[in-house]
C-alpha cells in the first residue's frame, strides 16, 4: 500500500486546472481522493503528477436554476445527502449520495469524482442516467455539456476526453413535477459499493404514466439503462402486476460477477430489486 | 480490596488507548532505523531460476539486497520449524526466504533493505525474479489426488499426516443396526485472521547486548526460543523479545513467522535497527490462515434418538508449509472435541493432512473447536429431523447429565465440570423459543419472508493445558504458565505473568485477582507482561488460557506470599504461623482478631530484614509455574433468529441469544466483551468471510474490497446471559471465554438458515452462506 512516487501541484480554478492538464500529459486530477488513492498505492494507478483541485471554489455547491439543481463537480457525497434543496427536488439523489461508502468517504469524496472514475458498482452513475441530468464540462476549447446517458461508455470510460475537467452536473428537480423516484441498493458484503444498485424514476399523470425510467448500477460494466426508449409501463396505470411482468422479462446481456455474487444472480436481483424501486416510485409520485 | 474480583472494573488500559497513546510496532522508531521491504511471490507454484537484484541494489535509498541464498550463506539456521510434531508427520523445511521454489502467493524470495520505507517498496519492485510458474494444487482433498502437483519432494501426494482416534471398530459396529443414521459432507471454509493491526517486526542488533526484537506476539518466549534455535542459532540470552502494544492476534501472532526473523537477520547484517511492517494484503496473504476442512461425517441414533456412534474423516489443509501449531489444530484440538455436549458410546475420527499451495494453515480463533462444534451440531439437527424430534429434544436426550461429571469421553478428553441443560433451558427462555417456533409457522403459511431458527449447544477445550499430556501428544512445549509476584517495601505489587495480552485485559483482570487475594488497592498493583527481559518465562495467550492458567499462576504466587508474610506476622506476634489467618490486609491470630500485623508492616520488615525468623530470608516475591491439571470445558446454548427473502436469498440476523458457562468471571464486562468479539467473528464466518484462492493459488480475497468482514450495522444486539459451573480444578474456579462466542455462532447461524430453507428439502449449505447460495438452494427446492 505504498504509491510509487509522484509530484503535486495545486490548482486554484477550473481553468487553471485546465492549463496544468495541457502541460502534463501524465498528470491526473485529484478531487476527493477515495477512488484515485487506493489505486495509486495499489499501484494499479501511477501518475507522474497529481493536479489537486479539491480546493476550487468555483466548482462546488448547489443551486437552483430553472427547474434544476446545478452541483457543482466538487460537491462532497455528504454534502448532497444532507442538502434540503436535493432532499426535496431531487430525493433519489441525496438518497443515493447517503448510501456511499461510509461518513469518511461521504466526506471526501465527490460527485465529479465519482462519475469520472466511472467504476460499475458506483451508485451515482445510474441514478443521474435515470434522472436525465445532463453533464458539464471545461477543454482546452473551452465549455462542452453531454446527457448523463451518453457520458458513461463503459467499464470505468467515460465521455471525459484528456485535458477536460468536470464542472458541474445538472439533474431535473423531479420531484416537483409529479414524478415519483427511489434508488434501492444491495451493498457488496465486503466493500459496501453496489452488487445491484436500482434507480427509478416514474411519472404518473391521472392514474396513467408518463414517463418510466429504470437503470442499474452493478450488473453491467456501465450503467444498464433497461428502457432506453420508453419502456412498458408509459401509457398504462403501472399497477404492481404490469411492473411485476415488466421485470419477470427484464434480460441483461453478459452481466458481471463476482466471488460474492454471479452475474445470473445479479440478474435475479435486478428484477427483483427494479420491481421495488418501480413500485416505491409510483407509490411517491403525484398521479 | 476484597470483593473486586468478579465485578466489572473499568478496562485500566483503555484511556491510553482510545486517546491514539498506545504504542504498537509500527509506531516505534530507533535512531538510524531501516526499513525492510520484502519481495514475495506471485505464484502459487513455481521454480525460482534466477534473481537478479541489480537495479534494487542501485535504487536511491537502498542499503542492501539479501536473498535466501546469502541467509544460506551466513551461517544461521534460516528457516521456521513447527512445533507439534505427529508420528509420521512430514516436517519439509520452511527457509526465511525461498531459494528453489515458491510454495504459495506471498512466499518470500529476497528482501530489500532501504532508508527510507517508500524507497525500500520502490526497490523491491525492481527485484527481477525468473519463475518458472508450476501447476497449483489448492484443495484441502483435492490435493491428495493421484497426480497432483507435488508440493514438497518428501511428502507423496501432498499428504502431511494421516492421524486417527478412537475406537473405529465400535464406531463402525455402532452403525450396524442403527434405528436412524445421518450423513453430511461440508466444508468449514477458510478464514484470514485478520487482527486490525498488521503483523510487524523492529529488530535491533549489536555486539554488547545481543538482540532486541520489538514484535506483534501472543507470546515472546516462544519467539525468542525458535528464534534462537531454528532461525537465528543466536543464544537464547542474547535475545529479548519484546510485545509492545498489540492490537489483536486471533491467533495470528502465536506463530513464528519468516518475516520477524528476516527483519531480525538484517538487523544482524546491517548493523542498524531494521523495521518490517506488512501491509494490509501483505499480512493477509502470508498471516496463518484458519479452518480450511473437507469432511465426511455420520452419527448413528437408536430409536429414541440418542446417539449410538460417530464417525469422521476430515482433510485439513496445512497450507504450503507447516505452521508453528499447524499439525496439532486439526487432530488434538479438533479430534478430542467430537463427543460435544453429548454421551457418545462410540466415536471414530481419520484426519489427513494436505500440502496446499495456499498460505499456511494454524490456529485461528477457537482453533479446531469451531470446527469440531460445527460438524457436530450439524449433524445433530439433521438427527433431530430424521427422528422426527425438535432439535433442542434430541440434544436434550444426549446430554452428558449433571452427576456425570467428570466426565470422560471416547476421545481423550475428560470434561471437568458441566450443567448442559441448564443452560439451554435459559436460552430457549431467553428467546421465547416455543413463540419463535410458532411464528415460523404462521409466516410459512401466510408465504412472507421465511424464518429459521438455529440452536447450538458447544463445549470447548481451553485452559490448554497439562504439559504432561500435551507432551505425549506432540507438542514440543510445556503449556504451563509462570507468575512472579513481587511485594515492594512499601507493600505494592508488581507481577510478571507470562501470559501476553494483545487486547484482553490482563492489566485489569490480573490486578484484580491480587486486589482480591492481599486486600491491596487495584490501583497499587502493576502488571507486567510481553517483554522476555523482564518475565521469567511464559507460553503466553490463545486457546483462552490466561485467566486459567496465567491468572492460576498469579493466584498460586499470591498464596505463597501470604504463607511467607505469616511467617514474618508470627515472628512479630510470637505465635506459630499455622495460628494466624489473612483477611481483610492482615494477618490475624484466628479467634482473636485484635492480635494483628497489619499487610504494610510485615511488606516493611521483609525487606529491612532487622528482625526475621531464623529460616525465613528477606525479601518478598514469588514465582509459580502453575501446570494445570486438566482443560477446563467452557460451554453454552446460543440461538439465532434469521429472516430470509424468498425472492432475493437475502438473509437478516434478527436475534442471537447466547448463554454462556466460562465458571466464574473474574470481570463480567470484560466477559461480555470478548462474547461480542466471538460471536460477531462466528458470524462473520458464516455469512460473509472466505479466504478464496483459485486454481494457480492466487488469493481472490486479499484486500478488504473482496474479503467481507463483519460490519457493526449488520449485526444485531446480542442477547447475551450465563450460568455459572466452577472449573473444580483450578483455584480461581475459572473457565475462558476468549473462543466461546466463534465456537457457537457459525454453526448457531448455518443451523438457523438451513432451519428456515427446511421448506425447500434443504439439509445442509456450506459457510459462507451468500444469499445466492440460499437463492440457489430455494430454486433448486421448488421441485422438493
Ligand atoms: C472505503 C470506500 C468505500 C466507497 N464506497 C462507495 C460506495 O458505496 N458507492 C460509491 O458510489 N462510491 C464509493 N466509494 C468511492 C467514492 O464515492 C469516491 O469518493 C468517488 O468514487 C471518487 O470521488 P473522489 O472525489 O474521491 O475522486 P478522486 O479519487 O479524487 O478521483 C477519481 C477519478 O476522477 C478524476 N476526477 C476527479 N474529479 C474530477 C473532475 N472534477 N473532473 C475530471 N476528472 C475528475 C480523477 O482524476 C480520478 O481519475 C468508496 C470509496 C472508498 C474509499
Amino acid at each position: 500500500m505504498y504509491p510509487a512516487s509522484f509530484e503535486y501541484v495545486r490548482a486554484t480554478s477550473a481553468q487553471e486546472a485546465v492549463d496544468l492538464l495541457a502541460q502534463n500529459a501524465d498528470a491526473k486530477l485529484l478531487a476527493g481522493g477515495h477512488s484515485l488513492i487506493p489505486m495509486m498505492k495499489l499501484r494499479l494507478a501511477q501518475p507522474a503528477k497529481l493536479i489537486d483541485i479539491g480546493r476550487i471554489a468555483e466548482i462546488r455547491g448547489i443551486c437552483e436554476k430553472e427547474g434544476t439543481l446545478r452541483i457543482g463537480s466538487l460537491t462532497t457525497h455528504d454534502t448532497i445527502a444532507n442538502s434540503e434543496l436535493v432532499r426535496q427536488k431531487c430525493s433519489i439523489l441525496a438518497g443515493a449520495a447517503n448510501k456511499i461508502g461510509d461518513p469518511q468517504v461521504r466526506n471526501k469524496g465527490t460527485i465529479g469524482g465519482n462519475i469520472a472514475h466511472a467504476d460499475p458498482a458506483s451508485d451515482l452513475p445510474a441514478v443521474l442516467v435515470a434522472l436525465g441530468a445532463t453533464v458539464h464540462m471545461l477543454g482546452p476549447n473551452g465549455p462542452r455539456s453531454v446527457a448523463a446517458g451518453e457520458f458513461f461508455t463503459g467499464l470505468l470510460e467515460t465521455a471525459l476526453e484528456a485535458g477536460e475537467i468536470l464542472t458541474e452536473i445538472e439533474v431535473p428537480a423531479c420531484c416537483e413535477d409529479g414524478s415519483g423516484c427511489t434508488y434501492l441498493k444491495v451493498e457488496h458484503p465486503a466493500s459496501g459499493y453496489a452488487v445491484c444498485g436500482a434507480a427509478a424514476v416514474v411519472k404518473m399523470e391521472d392514474g396513467s404514466c408518463v414517463s418510466a425510467s429504470l437503470c442499474f448500477n452493478g450488473i453491467t460494466p456501465t450503467v444498464f439503462n433497461a428502457w432506453p426508449n420508453g419502456g412498458p409501463l408509459v401509457g398504462g396505470s403501472a399497477d404492481d402486476a404490469t411492473i411485476a411482468a415488466a421485470m419477470a422479462e427484464l434480460s441483461i446481456d453478459e452481466p458481471m460477477g463476482d466471488i460474492h455474487a454471479s452475474g445470473e444472480y445479479r440478474v435475479a436481483l435486478a428484477r427483483a430489486y427494479g420491481k421495488r424501486a418501480l413500485i416505491a416510485a409510483r407509490e411517491r409520485s403525484g398521479g | 480490596m476484597s470483593g473486586v474480583l468478579g465485578t466489572s472494573v473499568k478496562r485500566r488500559e483503555d484511556p491510553e488507548l482510545i486517546t491514539g497513546r498506545g504504542k504498537y510496532t509500527d509506531d516505534l522508531t530507533l535512531p538510524g532505523m531501516l526499513h525492510a521491504a520484502i519481495v514475495r511471490s506471485p505464484h502459487g507454484h513455481a521454480k525460482i531460476r534466477s534473481i537478479d537484484i541489480a537495479a534494487a541494489s542501485a535504487a536511491p535509498g537502498v542499503v542492501a539486497v539479501y536473498t535466501g541464498k546469502d541467509v544460506i550463506a551466513s551461517g544461521v539456521g534460516g528457516v521456521v520449524p513447527t512445533g507439534w510434531l505427529l508420528p509420521n508427520l512430514k516436517t519439509p523445511a520452511h527457509p526465511i526466504l525461498a531459494t528453489e521454489k515458491v510454495r504459495h502467493v506471498g512466499d518470500g524470495v529476497a528482501v530489500v533493505v532501504g532508508e527510507g520505507r517508500y524507497q525500500a517498496r520502490d526497490a523491491a519492485e525492481l527485484v527481477e525474479v525468473d519463475y518458472e510458474p508450476l501447476d497449483a494444487t489448492v484443495d484441502a482433498k483435492g490435493a491428495t489426488a493421484e497426480g497432483q502437483p507435488q508440493i514438497h519432494e518428501e511428502a507423496p501426494n501432498n499428504v502431511a499426516f494421516d492421524w486417527d482416534l478412537g475406537d473405529k471398530a465400535a464406531a463402525d459396529s455402532a452403525f450396524e443396526g442403527a434405528a436412524h443414521t445421518v450423513a453430511v459432507d461440508l466444508r468449514n471454509s477458510r478464514i484470514i485472521p485478520f487482527a486490525i493491526e498488521p503483523r510487524a517486526a523492529l529488530a535491533s542488533y549489536d555486539e554488547a547486548s545481543g538482540l532486541t526484537l520489538r514484535m506483534t506476539s501472543q507470546n515472546p518466549h516462544l519467539h525468542r526460543l525458535l528464534m534462537s534455535l531454528a532461525s537465528l542459532n543466536l543464544p537464547e540470552h542474547r535475545i529479548r523479545v519484546i510485545a509492545p502494544e498489540v492490537g489483536g492476534g486471533f491467533g495470528s501472532k502465536i506463530h513464528h513467522y519468516p518475516d520477524e526473523a528476516i527483519a531480525s537477520w538484517c538487523a544482524m547484517q546491517c548493523g542498524r535497527p531494521v523495521k518490517w511492517a506488512a501491509t494490509r494484503s501483505e499480512t493477509n496473504a502470508t498471516d496463518a490462515h484458519g479452518r480450511d476442512h473437507v469432511t465426511h461425517a455420520e452419527m448413528a441414533l437408536d430409536g429414541d434418538g440418542k446417539i449410538l456412534g460417530l464417525r469422521v474423516e476430515t482433510y485439513a489443509a496445512m497450507g504450503a508449509y507447516l505452521s508453528t501449531f499447524a499439525p496439532c489444530v486439526p487432530t488434538y484440538l479438533h479430534g478430542t472435541l467430537l463427543s460435544g455436549q453429548y454421551d457418545m458410546p462410540a466415536i471414530h475420527i481419520r484426519v489427513i493432512g494436505s500440502f496446499t499451495n495456499t498460505a499456511p494453515v494454524d490456529a485461528v480463533r477457537g482453533a479446531g473447536r469451531p470446527e469440531a462444534t460445527y460438524l457436530v451440531e450439524r449433524l445433530m439437527d439433521l438427527a433431530a429431523i430424521e427422528s422426527g424430534l425438535d432439535p433442542t429434544e434430541v440434544r436434550r436426550r444426549n446430554f452428558v447429565p449433571a452427576d456425570a461429571f467428570p466426565y470422560q469421553t471416547q476421545v481423550a478428553l475428560a470434561y471437568d465440570s458441566g450443567n448442559y441443560e441448564v443452560a439451554l433451558d435459559k436460552a430457549l427462555a431467553n428467546s421465547g423459543y416455543a413463540d419463535l417456533r410458532s411464528q415460523q409457522a404462521e409466516r410459512l403459511a401466510s408465504g412472507g419472508k421465511l424464518l429459521g431458527i438455529g440452536v447450538c449447544a458447544y463445549i470447548e477445550a481451553c485452559g490448554i493445558a497439562p504439559s504432561a499430556v500435551v507432551g505425549s501428544l506432540g507438542a514440543q512445549a510445556g503449556l504451563y504458565e509462570s507468575a512472579k509476584v513481587r511485594v515492594h517495601p512499601t507493600g505494592t505489587v508488581t507481577v510478571f505473568s507470562g501470559s501476553s495480552a494483545h487486547g484482553q485485559g490482563h492489566e485489569t483482570t490480573f490486578a484484580q485477582i491480587v486486589a482480591d487475594r492481599l486486600g491491596v488497592p487495584m490501583e497499587n498493583v502493576a502488571v507486567v507482561e510481553g517483554d522476555t527481559d523482564e518475565v521469567q518465562f511464559g507460553m503466553g495467550t490463545y486457546g483462552s488460557r490466561s485467566a486459567a492458567v496465567g491468572g492460576s499462576a498469579i493466584a498460586k504466587s499470591l498464596d505463597k506470599i501470604i504463607a511467607k508474610g505469616a511467617k514474618l506476622a508470627a515472628h512479630v506476634l510470637e505465635v506459630a504461623d499455622t495460628d494466624l489467618e489473612f483477611h481483610d490486609n492482615q494477618w490475624s491470630v484466628k479467634g482473636s482478631p485484635d492480635k494483628s500485623v497489619a499487610w504494610g508492616d510485615v511488606c516493611l520488615q521483609a525487606y529491612l530484614a532487622h528482625n526475621m525468623p531464623a529460616d525465613v530470608e528477606p525479601g518478598l516475591e514469588e514465582t509459580t509455574f502453575y501446570d494445570p491439571a486438566n482443560f477446563t470445558y467452557p460451554f453454552g446454548a446460543h440461538i439465532a433468529l434469521v429472516e430470509i427473502d424468498r425472492e432475493t436469498g437475502e438473509i437478516e440476523l434478527l436475534r442471537y441469544v447466547a448463554v454462556d458457562d466460562c465458571g466464574e468471571q473474574i470481570n463480567p464486562m470484560i466477559v461480555e466483551g470478548q462474547v461480542h468479539g466471538g460471536i460477531a467473528y462466528g458470524i462473520g464466518q458464516a455469512l460473509w468471510e472466505e479466504a478464496v484462492y483459485d486454481e494457480h493459488g492466487q488469493l481472490l480475497t486479499s484486500t478488504l474490497l473482496d474479503y467481507a468482514l463483519p460490519k457493526a450495522h449488520n449485526l444485531p444486539s446480542f442477547e447475551l446471559d450465563h450460568t455459572i459451573t466452577p472449573c473444580p480444578h483450578n483455584p480461581l474456579g475459572v473457565k475462558g471465554i476468549g473462543e466461546a462466542g466463534t465456537i457457537a455462532a457459525p454453526v448457531t447461524i448455518v443451523n438457523a438458515v438451513v432451519d428456515a430453507l427446511r421448506p425447500f428439502g434443504v439439509k445442509h449449505l456450506d459457510m459462507p452462506l451468500t444469499p445466492e447460495k440460499i437463492w440457489r438452494a430455494m430454486k433448486n427446492g421448488e421441485d422438493v
